[in-house]
Protein backbone atom coordinates (compact mmCIF):
# COMPACT_ATOMS: atom_id res chain seq x y z
CA UNK A 1 0.00 0.00 0.00
CA UNK A 2 2.87 2.36 0.10
CA UNK A 3 2.96 3.25 -3.09
CA UNK A 4 -0.71 4.95 -2.75
CA UNK A 5 -0.23 6.51 0.26
CA UNK A 6 2.97 8.44 -1.55
CA UNK A 7 0.47 9.57 -4.71
CA UNK A 8 -0.75 12.06 -2.08
CA UNK A 9 2.28 13.91 -1.38
CA UNK A 10 3.19 13.50 -5.32
CA UNK A 11 3.49 16.71 -7.26
CA UNK A 12 0.47 17.96 -8.67
CA UNK A 13 -0.22 20.04 -11.62
CA UNK A 14 -3.12 21.32 -14.21
CA UNK A 15 -3.86 18.43 -16.31
CA UNK A 16 -4.83 20.44 -19.37
CA UNK A 17 -1.08 21.35 -19.59
CA UNK A 18 0.51 18.10 -20.89
CA UNK A 19 -2.79 17.78 -23.15
CA UNK A 20 -1.93 20.88 -24.81
CA UNK A 21 1.30 19.52 -24.75
CA UNK A 22 0.39 15.78 -26.80
CA UNK A 23 -1.29 18.45 -29.31
CA UNK A 24 1.82 20.50 -30.11
CA UNK A 25 3.42 16.48 -29.58
CA UNK A 26 1.33 15.86 -32.28
CA UNK A 27 1.97 18.29 -34.68
CA UNK A 28 5.61 18.10 -34.65
CA UNK A 29 5.92 14.38 -34.81
CA UNK A 30 2.92 14.28 -37.92
CA UNK A 31 5.56 16.70 -39.99
CA UNK A 32 8.76 14.72 -39.06
CA UNK A 33 7.30 11.33 -39.86
CA UNK A 34 5.93 12.72 -43.03
CA UNK A 35 8.81 15.02 -43.97
CA UNK A 36 11.54 12.27 -42.61
CA UNK A 37 13.23 15.13 -40.42
CA UNK A 38 16.04 14.59 -38.43
CA UNK A 39 16.03 17.83 -36.41
CA UNK A 40 12.57 17.88 -35.82
CA UNK A 41 12.53 14.04 -34.35
CA UNK A 42 15.91 14.75 -32.37
CA UNK A 43 14.56 18.20 -31.07
CA UNK A 44 11.32 16.22 -29.96
CA UNK A 45 13.47 13.63 -28.74
CA UNK A 46 15.26 16.11 -26.06
CA UNK A 47 11.29 17.19 -25.50
CA UNK A 48 10.53 13.65 -24.02
CA UNK A 49 14.14 13.40 -22.44
CA UNK A 50 13.15 16.59 -20.08
CA UNK A 51 9.98 15.08 -19.91
CA UNK A 52 10.70 12.09 -18.34
CA UNK A 53 13.55 13.30 -16.43
CA UNK A 54 13.10 16.76 -15.12
CA UNK A 55 9.01 16.49 -15.50
CA UNK A 56 6.22 17.17 -18.45
CA UNK A 57 5.68 20.56 -16.71
CA UNK A 58 9.30 21.65 -17.44
CA UNK A 59 9.57 21.13 -21.18
CA UNK A 60 9.29 23.74 -23.93
CA UNK A 61 5.33 22.80 -24.47
CA UNK A 62 4.86 23.34 -20.82
CA UNK A 63 6.63 26.47 -20.89
CA UNK A 64 4.14 27.77 -23.96
CA UNK A 65 1.07 26.45 -21.74
CA UNK A 66 2.19 28.42 -18.88
CA UNK A 67 2.80 31.56 -20.22
CA UNK A 68 0.33 31.88 -23.75
CA UNK A 69 -2.56 29.35 -23.26
CA UNK A 70 -3.15 28.77 -19.35
CA UNK A 71 -3.87 32.76 -18.51
CA UNK A 72 -6.09 32.48 -21.70
CA UNK A 73 -8.62 29.58 -20.26
CA UNK A 74 -11.31 30.02 -18.87
CA UNK A 75 -12.19 26.70 -16.54
CA UNK A 76 -10.79 26.02 -13.93
CA UNK A 77 -7.51 24.51 -12.44
CA UNK A 78 -7.84 20.33 -13.33
CA UNK A 79 -5.47 18.96 -10.51
CA UNK A 80 -3.37 15.76 -11.84
CA UNK A 81 -0.40 13.34 -10.38
CA UNK A 82 2.60 14.47 -12.70
CA UNK A 83 3.17 10.80 -12.51
CA UNK A 84 1.40 9.25 -15.16
CA UNK A 85 2.17 12.11 -17.97
CA UNK A 86 5.74 11.70 -17.27
CA UNK A 87 5.47 7.77 -17.93
CA UNK A 88 3.96 8.73 -21.08
CA UNK A 89 7.02 11.07 -22.12
CA UNK A 90 9.46 8.16 -21.19
CA UNK A 91 7.55 6.11 -23.70
CA UNK A 92 7.89 8.86 -26.04
CA UNK A 93 11.38 9.32 -25.24
CA UNK A 94 12.00 5.84 -25.97
CA UNK A 95 10.32 5.63 -29.54
CA UNK A 96 11.88 8.57 -30.65
CA UNK A 97 15.22 7.08 -29.86
CA UNK A 98 14.40 4.38 -31.71
CA UNK A 99 13.18 6.56 -34.25
CA UNK A 100 16.43 8.28 -34.80
CA UNK A 101 18.43 5.42 -34.47
CA UNK A 102 16.76 4.16 -37.68
CA UNK A 103 16.64 7.41 -39.01
CA UNK A 104 20.89 7.61 -38.88
CA UNK A 105 21.13 4.05 -39.64
CA UNK A 106 18.81 4.64 -42.95
CA UNK A 107 16.51 2.13 -41.72
CA UNK A 108 13.41 4.14 -42.44
CA UNK A 109 11.08 1.65 -41.74
CA UNK A 110 11.84 1.29 -38.36
CA UNK A 111 12.00 5.57 -38.06
CA UNK A 112 8.48 5.68 -39.84
CA UNK A 113 7.06 2.55 -37.35
CA UNK A 114 8.89 3.74 -33.99
CA UNK A 115 7.64 7.43 -35.08
CA UNK A 116 4.18 6.54 -35.78
CA UNK A 117 3.80 5.02 -32.74
CA UNK A 118 4.64 7.96 -30.61
CA UNK A 119 2.55 9.75 -32.91
CA UNK A 120 -0.63 7.39 -32.18
CA UNK A 121 0.23 8.13 -27.96
CA UNK A 122 0.01 11.69 -28.62
CA UNK A 123 -3.14 11.82 -30.28
CA UNK A 124 -5.05 9.90 -28.25
CA UNK A 125 -3.81 11.42 -25.25
CA UNK A 126 -4.80 15.20 -27.15
CA UNK A 127 -7.84 14.11 -28.59
CA UNK A 128 -9.49 10.93 -26.13
CA UNK A 129 -7.04 12.26 -22.60
CA UNK A 130 -6.17 8.87 -23.16
CA UNK A 131 -3.85 7.47 -19.94
CA UNK A 132 -1.42 5.76 -21.58
CA UNK A 133 0.23 4.54 -18.08
CA UNK A 134 -3.13 3.03 -16.97
CA UNK A 135 -3.01 0.88 -19.96
CA UNK A 136 0.62 -0.62 -20.48
CA UNK A 137 2.32 0.01 -16.85
CA UNK A 138 0.34 -3.36 -15.49
CA UNK A 139 0.70 -5.11 -19.32
CA UNK A 140 4.34 -4.41 -18.95
CA UNK A 141 5.45 -5.45 -14.90
CA UNK A 142 3.02 -9.00 -15.89
CA UNK A 143 5.00 -9.29 -18.84
CA UNK A 144 8.30 -8.28 -16.67
CA UNK A 145 7.90 -10.49 -13.57
CA UNK B 1 9.02 13.55 -58.54
CA UNK B 2 9.70 12.38 -54.73
CA UNK B 3 13.40 13.45 -54.36
CA UNK B 4 12.68 16.96 -55.27
CA UNK B 5 10.03 17.53 -52.26
CA UNK B 6 10.66 18.16 -48.86
CA UNK B 7 7.11 15.28 -48.19
CA UNK B 8 8.32 11.92 -48.29
CA UNK B 9 4.47 10.51 -47.59
CA UNK B 10 1.72 11.24 -46.12
CA UNK B 11 0.26 7.59 -45.98
CA UNK B 12 2.33 6.99 -42.59
CA UNK B 13 0.28 9.64 -41.09
CA UNK B 14 -2.86 8.73 -42.48
CA UNK B 15 -2.66 4.85 -41.11
CA UNK B 16 -1.40 6.45 -37.53
CA UNK B 17 -4.22 8.33 -37.55
CA UNK B 18 -7.08 6.31 -38.64
CA UNK B 19 -6.08 3.44 -36.80
CA UNK B 20 -5.90 5.63 -33.68
CA UNK B 21 -9.03 7.04 -33.97
CA UNK B 22 -10.88 3.48 -33.89
CA UNK B 23 -8.94 2.90 -31.04
CA UNK B 24 -9.48 5.98 -29.26
CA UNK B 25 -13.41 5.57 -30.01
CA UNK B 26 -13.79 1.79 -28.38
CA UNK B 27 -11.38 3.54 -25.77
CA UNK B 28 -14.09 5.84 -24.93
CA UNK B 29 -16.91 3.62 -25.10
CA UNK B 30 -15.86 0.69 -23.06
CA UNK B 31 -13.71 2.49 -20.18
CA UNK B 32 -15.75 2.90 -17.00
CA UNK B 33 -18.55 0.52 -18.38
CA UNK B 34 -19.56 -2.37 -15.70
CA UNK B 35 -19.47 -5.50 -17.31
CA UNK B 36 -22.01 -8.01 -15.54
CA UNK B 37 -19.93 -11.29 -14.80
CA UNK B 38 -21.62 -14.83 -14.19
CA UNK B 39 -21.71 -15.61 -10.65
CA UNK B 40 -19.29 -18.39 -11.23
CA UNK B 41 -15.57 -17.64 -10.01
CA UNK B 42 -14.18 -18.31 -6.22
CA UNK B 43 -15.04 -16.00 -3.55
CA UNK B 44 -12.31 -13.62 -2.31
CA UNK B 45 -12.31 -13.36 1.53
CA UNK B 46 -10.84 -9.95 3.75
CA UNK B 47 -7.29 -11.59 3.92
CA UNK B 48 -7.24 -11.60 -0.16
CA UNK B 49 -8.23 -8.28 -0.60
CA UNK B 50 -6.32 -7.01 2.17
CA UNK B 51 -9.66 -5.51 3.73
CA UNK B 52 -12.72 -6.21 4.91
CA UNK B 53 -15.69 -6.99 3.27
CA UNK B 54 -19.13 -5.34 3.35
CA UNK B 55 -22.54 -6.99 4.31
CA UNK B 56 -23.67 -6.74 1.15
CA UNK B 57 -21.37 -5.81 -1.14
CA UNK B 58 -18.02 -4.92 -1.67
CA UNK B 59 -16.09 -2.29 -4.41
CA UNK B 60 -12.37 -3.56 -4.84
CA UNK B 61 -10.20 -1.33 -6.87
CA UNK B 62 -7.37 -1.81 -8.29
CA UNK B 63 -5.09 1.52 -8.77
CA UNK B 64 -0.93 2.14 -10.07
CA UNK B 65 1.03 5.12 -9.77
CA UNK B 66 1.19 6.03 -13.47
CA UNK B 67 -2.91 6.33 -13.36
CA UNK B 68 -4.81 9.98 -13.60
CA UNK B 69 -8.13 8.46 -13.32
CA UNK B 70 -7.21 6.12 -10.11
CA UNK B 71 -7.91 9.20 -8.13
CA UNK B 72 -11.06 10.30 -9.50
CA UNK B 73 -12.29 6.64 -9.02
CA UNK B 74 -11.15 6.66 -5.17
CA UNK B 75 -13.06 9.80 -4.82
CA UNK B 76 -16.04 8.34 -6.01
CA UNK B 77 -16.36 5.18 -5.07
CA UNK B 78 -15.29 6.38 -1.09
CA UNK B 79 -18.20 8.54 -1.66
CA UNK B 80 -20.64 6.49 -2.44
CA UNK B 81 -19.58 3.84 0.41
CA UNK B 82 -20.38 6.68 2.79
CA UNK B 83 -23.68 6.59 1.83
CA UNK B 84 -24.52 2.72 2.22
CA UNK B 85 -23.13 1.27 5.23
CA UNK B 86 -23.62 -2.38 4.16
CA UNK B 87 -21.08 -1.19 1.22
CA UNK B 88 -17.32 -1.24 1.15
CA UNK B 89 -14.56 0.48 -0.88
CA UNK B 90 -11.02 -1.91 -0.71
CA UNK B 91 -8.07 0.20 -2.39
CA UNK B 92 -5.28 -2.70 -3.75
CA UNK B 93 -1.94 -1.18 -5.32
CA UNK B 94 -1.64 -3.36 -8.52
CA UNK B 95 2.21 -2.79 -8.27
CA UNK B 96 2.76 -4.98 -4.66
CA UNK B 97 0.00 -7.63 -5.48
CA UNK B 98 1.27 -8.89 -8.82
CA UNK B 99 0.26 -12.21 -7.69
CA UNK B 100 -3.49 -11.16 -7.29
CA UNK B 101 -3.59 -8.86 -10.02
CA UNK B 102 -2.58 -11.97 -12.58
CA UNK B 103 -5.15 -14.45 -10.52
CA UNK B 104 -8.12 -11.71 -11.03
CA UNK B 105 -6.72 -11.03 -14.56
CA UNK B 106 -6.43 -7.53 -14.17
CA UNK B 107 -5.08 -5.77 -16.82
CA UNK B 108 -4.96 -1.95 -16.49
CA UNK B 109 -6.05 0.70 -13.83
CA UNK B 110 -8.12 1.59 -12.51
CA UNK B 111 -9.93 -1.66 -12.34
CA UNK B 112 -13.35 -1.91 -9.98
CA UNK B 113 -14.88 -5.36 -9.02
CA UNK B 114 -18.14 -5.57 -7.34
CA UNK B 115 -18.32 -8.50 -5.10
CA UNK B 116 -21.35 -9.70 -3.49
CA UNK B 117 -22.25 -10.68 -0.01
CA UNK B 118 -19.82 -13.70 -0.34
CA UNK B 119 -17.51 -12.16 -1.92
CA UNK B 120 -18.00 -12.89 -5.57
CA UNK B 121 -17.56 -11.03 -8.05
CA UNK B 122 -20.47 -10.22 -10.32
CA UNK B 123 -19.10 -7.10 -12.04
CA UNK B 124 -16.12 -5.68 -13.54
CA UNK B 125 -15.23 -1.84 -14.76
CA UNK B 126 -12.25 -1.10 -16.50
CA UNK B 127 -11.21 2.73 -16.25
CA UNK B 128 -13.14 5.30 -13.88
CA UNK B 129 -16.87 3.97 -13.38
CA UNK B 130 -19.42 6.70 -13.43
CA UNK B 131 -21.93 7.00 -10.25
CA UNK B 132 -25.00 6.24 -11.14
CA UNK B 133 -23.94 2.95 -12.72
CA UNK B 134 -21.96 1.79 -9.67
CA UNK B 135 -24.92 2.78 -7.88
CA UNK B 136 -27.38 0.71 -10.28
CA UNK B 137 -25.06 -2.13 -10.23
CA UNK B 138 -25.00 -2.08 -6.29
CA UNK B 139 -28.49 -1.97 -6.15
CA UNK B 140 -28.79 -5.20 -7.76
CA UNK B 141 -27.49 -6.95 -5.27
CA UNK B 142 -29.44 -7.81 -2.98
Amino acid sequence: MTTLEKKDISVVIDARGPRFSAAITVLVLAIALATQSLPLIAFQLAVFLIGATKGPQFTPYAFLFKNLIKPRLKGEFVPEDVRPPQFAQAVGFIFTVIAVAGLLSGATIVFTIATGFALAAAFLNAAFNYCLGCEFYLILLRARR
Amino acid sequence: MAQTTLVKSFLPILIVLGAATAYGLWYQKSRGKIQAKAISGKALTSAIIGGELGSRATLVQFSSAFCTPCRATRTLLENVVTELNDVRHVEIDAETNLELVRKLDIRSTPTTLILNNYGVEVGRAVGAPKRDQVLAALAAIK
